[in-house]
């Protein structure tokens, strides 16, 4: 840690216990491993009130962000973290690439692994490609959301943004809405706000809460006024493309929208919004509701900079320790 | 039917070993002679048989018990023999104490006509270690639409008919394969899935699935088929085998008919009676297979099955993948995992040895109860009988690894386990298939 900006290093948890190699899944970290970012992120954030917003951090550091499904928020904001911290960024795309040519995950990750990047961010319509990239590289792997399995930095950054807003998450009812099933944002996000102590109660219609889910700690209603006795109300976006006739996961959006959308009269005053973006405006969320002064969903992209460049430069700062898989063995 | 492969008339003499032939009611200390392939003495140990000219086998401290018998392999051949081969698959199922093999027809093409069938016999009677039966298609192609010319595929060997990887989807074609095979008279094999349940299922539907974020794989896709498929046996008099059961609600609905007198049987696979869909966490495209690993109380109640009889049947469903396929994120991989080189260790090693399951009751449902599904001859260890026979040291310790295996291909769920029970010998056919 001797290469630390002195701006930094004043406000760093000191290190309890090793951090983990890479980020993946929400399930690998624990409570202190999460306060820990959230004070860096806290840190970070005032560095950006300066005028030169850059630091040096992370100079001669190289990070890979390889996306292979379309996203604007994650990949600017990992790759403006990056910047922000100093290092060198690529960014891939899997249009356009060897992919493109039918190159399969671990060719690509043992190919990148030749320009011996520090950090590769990934993100992937399958759960699981950070492992395997993690497997085939020496880098530090980040996950920015495996197929609807995890999304890591997304739960961070929403803890942060509640953590700002409410004074802390510990105590807090948060009720997530709407298309659980198909959301790697719901399922990190379960994890993140139960490992910091809050309640978590799942909306949505039936066939969009996934059987079992109980079972990570929270509860779940199909009925939208559970979401008033809640001090955040968490609104998933509804992923239309699914929706579509003779899915049947919901007979309309239209019945959706009139069953499940999150409308001003659904709210109490002073509970606060929030929406992980992009939003279908008229769909799971009314414009009202989106504008509103309590709706955090600006606050949550700013606090996805911060958050990211928090994630990175843990990860960068600390010596490397195995990840921890689960072993076969251990659950047989 | 036609069992296809090598076979021998060895001599030899086996010493001290622990006979254990659950059927036979055989558990002793004996010595063994065979004579050009057939048992020829069955004595006390120490009785000094004449070993002149035969081979001695030294069978102290180890169990000699009949070879097993695997009502379920893929063999990959024709079409994936970059996977597996006829000679590859045998020298697995060799290593694995399996005397006799029966390999399904999802190949490509598909077994479903008999100048296929007879390629293969053909094959197999100078490649494969130990006899391999083949099954025909029940549909051609297995595209769930004409049967096959069922009795013309018995006549030219056919062991029994599957569309196995697949179920047959619409109920009046099911019942037309089931009246037709009155005619043929081979075992059918199903199965069952419910394929507009299961479909985009990736996993078992449960509390794992929901926290992974798996397309859920839900049991009842499984125990409806079950259901239906019963109830159309019943209702034709007609008899079938399940295939790879791994659902509750399967088990009930078997035991239910088999109370009937419904003609109904059933396998179960080493994978199924070990795992749980908690190994999905450890995103390991070799825990990955269809039927999906269920939960514990499914895994208990197939357990409670094969212990009580309902499922007469260990079966490997031995699907070998190249590992180029196998090494992709859980989602992009193919379903199956291989089984004949661990079943009897991990068996003996995750259930004999902490008292869920008696080694009798093992070796009998990984031998004689799946030969008599098939009314194949009955492995046992018997004055006469053919030296279908295997010797196992149950003290021996091994790990799987990619480079241990006979198999070509590599994706067991067991690499880098410690199991417990090693094949020492197998004698498939009265020839010396395999030694360790």
């Amino acid at each position: 840690m001797a290469d630390v900006h002195p701006l930094i290093r004043d406000e760093l948890l000191p290190p309890h216990r090793p951090p983990r190699r890479h980020l993946i899944s929400i399930a690998d970290l624990e409570r202190e491993d999460v306060e820990r970012l959230l004070a860096l992120s806290r840190t970070f954030s005032r560095s950006l009130e300066r005028e030169v917003k850059k630091l040096p951090a992370l100079r001669g550091r190289t990070v890979v962000n390889l996306f292979y499904e379309s996203s604007t928020r994650t990949s600017s904001s990992f790759e403006l973290a990056a910047k922000r911290l100093s290092a060198d960024v690529m960014s891939i795309k899997a249009t356009g690439s060897a992919v493109d040519k039918g190159e399969s995950l671990k060719d690509t990750a043992l190919t990148i692994g030749c320009y011996d990047p520090d950090v590769v961010v990934i993100r992937h319509p399958e759960i699981g490609a950070p492992n395997l990239v993690a497997l085939h590289t020496n880098a530090h792997v980040v996950n920015a959301g495996d197929g609807k399995r995890q999304h890591p930095t997304q739960a961070l950054l929403d803890l942060y943004t509640i953590e700002e807003e409410l004074g802390g998450i510990d105590g807090l009812h948060v009720a997530i809405v709407g298309d659980v099933l198909h959301s790697r944002v719901a399922r990190s996000n379960v994890q993140a706000l139960l490992l910091m102590g809050a309640r978590v109660t799942l909306v949505g219609p039936p066939a969009l809460i996934p059987r079992g889910i109980e079972a990570m700690g929270c509860t779940s209603s199909h009925d939208i006024g559970a979401i008033r006795g809640a001090d955040v109300v968490y609104v998933l976006r509804m992923q239309k493309e699914r929706m579509l006739a003779g899915a049947n996961y919901v007979p309309s959006l239209r019945e959706y929208t009139a069953r499940w959308g999150v409308t001003r009269d659904r709210l109490r005053p002073g509970q606060k919004v929030m929406h992980p973006g992009p939003m279908n405006r008229g769909v799971e969320i009314d414009d009202e509701v989106a504008d509103m002064a309590d709706a955090l969903i600006e606050r949550q992209v700013r606090s996805g900079l911060v958050v990211r460049m928090a994630v990175l430069y843990d990860l960068l700062t600390h010596g490397p320790i195995e990840v921890k898989v689960a072993e076969i063995e251990a659950v047989a | 039917m036609t069992l296809a492969g090598k076979s021998g008339r060895e001599s030899v003499v086996i010493l001290g070993a622990r006979a254990v032939d659950p059927t036979e009611g055989l558990d002793a200390l004996v010595d063994l002679r065979i004579d050009a392939g057939i048992i020829s003495r069955i004595e006390p140990a120490g009785s000094r048989l004449d070993l002149n000219g035969h081979r001695v086998v030294e069978g102290e401290g180890l169990v000699l018990a009949p070879a097993f018998v695997d009502p379920h392999v893929h063999l990959r051949t024709p079409g994936r023999e970059d996977e597996e081969d006829i000679a590859s698959g045998t020298r697995a199922a060799a290593a694995g104490g399996y005397c006799a093999i029966l390999a399904m027809p999802n190949t490509d093409p598909v077994v479903d006509s008999a100048s296929v069938l007879g390629a293969l016999l053909e094959r197999a009677r100078t490649q494969a270690e130990v006899p391999v039966g083949f099954l025909a298609a029940i549909t051609k192609g297995q595209e769930g639409e004409e049967l096959t010319e069922m009795i013309e595929l018995a006549e030219a060997g056919a062991a029994g008919f599957s569309d196995d990887g697949r179920p047959v989807v619409a109920p009046s074609l099911m019942r037309r394969a089931l009246q037709y095979n009155a005619a043929a008279g081979r075992p059918i094999a199903l199965h069952c899935e419910e394929p507009t349940l299961s479909r985009g299922g990736q996993m078992h539907e449960g509390a794992v699935s929901a926290e992974l974020g798996f397309g859920g794989y839900p049991a009842v896709a499984e125990s409806l088929m079950v259901g239906r498929d019963l109830a159309l046996a019943r209702y034709e008099g007609e008899g079938l085998h399940l295939l790879h059961l791994s659902a509750r609600g399967s088990v009930e609905e078997l035991r239910a008919a088999q109370a009937e007198g419904v003609r109904a049987t059933a396998e179960v696979t080493p994978h199924h009676l070990c795992l749980t869909d908690e190994a999905v966490r450890s995103l390991d495209s070799n825990v990955k297979m269809n039927p999906p690993l269920r939960a514990e109380e499914d895994r208990e109640t197939l357990l409670e099955a094969l212990r009580d009889g309902s499922i007469a049947a260990i079966a490997t469903d031995h699907a070998p993948h190249a590992r180029h396929e196998k090494e992709v994120p859980f989602e992009g991989a193919p379903f199956g995992v291989t089984g004949l080189e661990t079943a009897f260790s991990v068996l003996y090693t995750r259930l004999v040895k902490p008292g869920l399951l008696e080694l009798g009751t093992l070796l009998e449902r990984m031998s004689a109860g799946p030969a008599r599904i098939y009314g194949l001859e009955r492995p046992q260890i018997a004055v006469g009988a053919p030296a279908n026979l295997v010797l196992l040291d149950l003290e021996a310790t091994w790990e799987p690894s990619e480079t241990g295996f006979q198999s070509k291909s590599a994706n067991s769920w067991l690499l880098g386990a410690t199991l417990q029970g090693t094949v020492a010998l197998t004698l498939a056919a009265g020839r010396m298939a395999h030694s360790a």
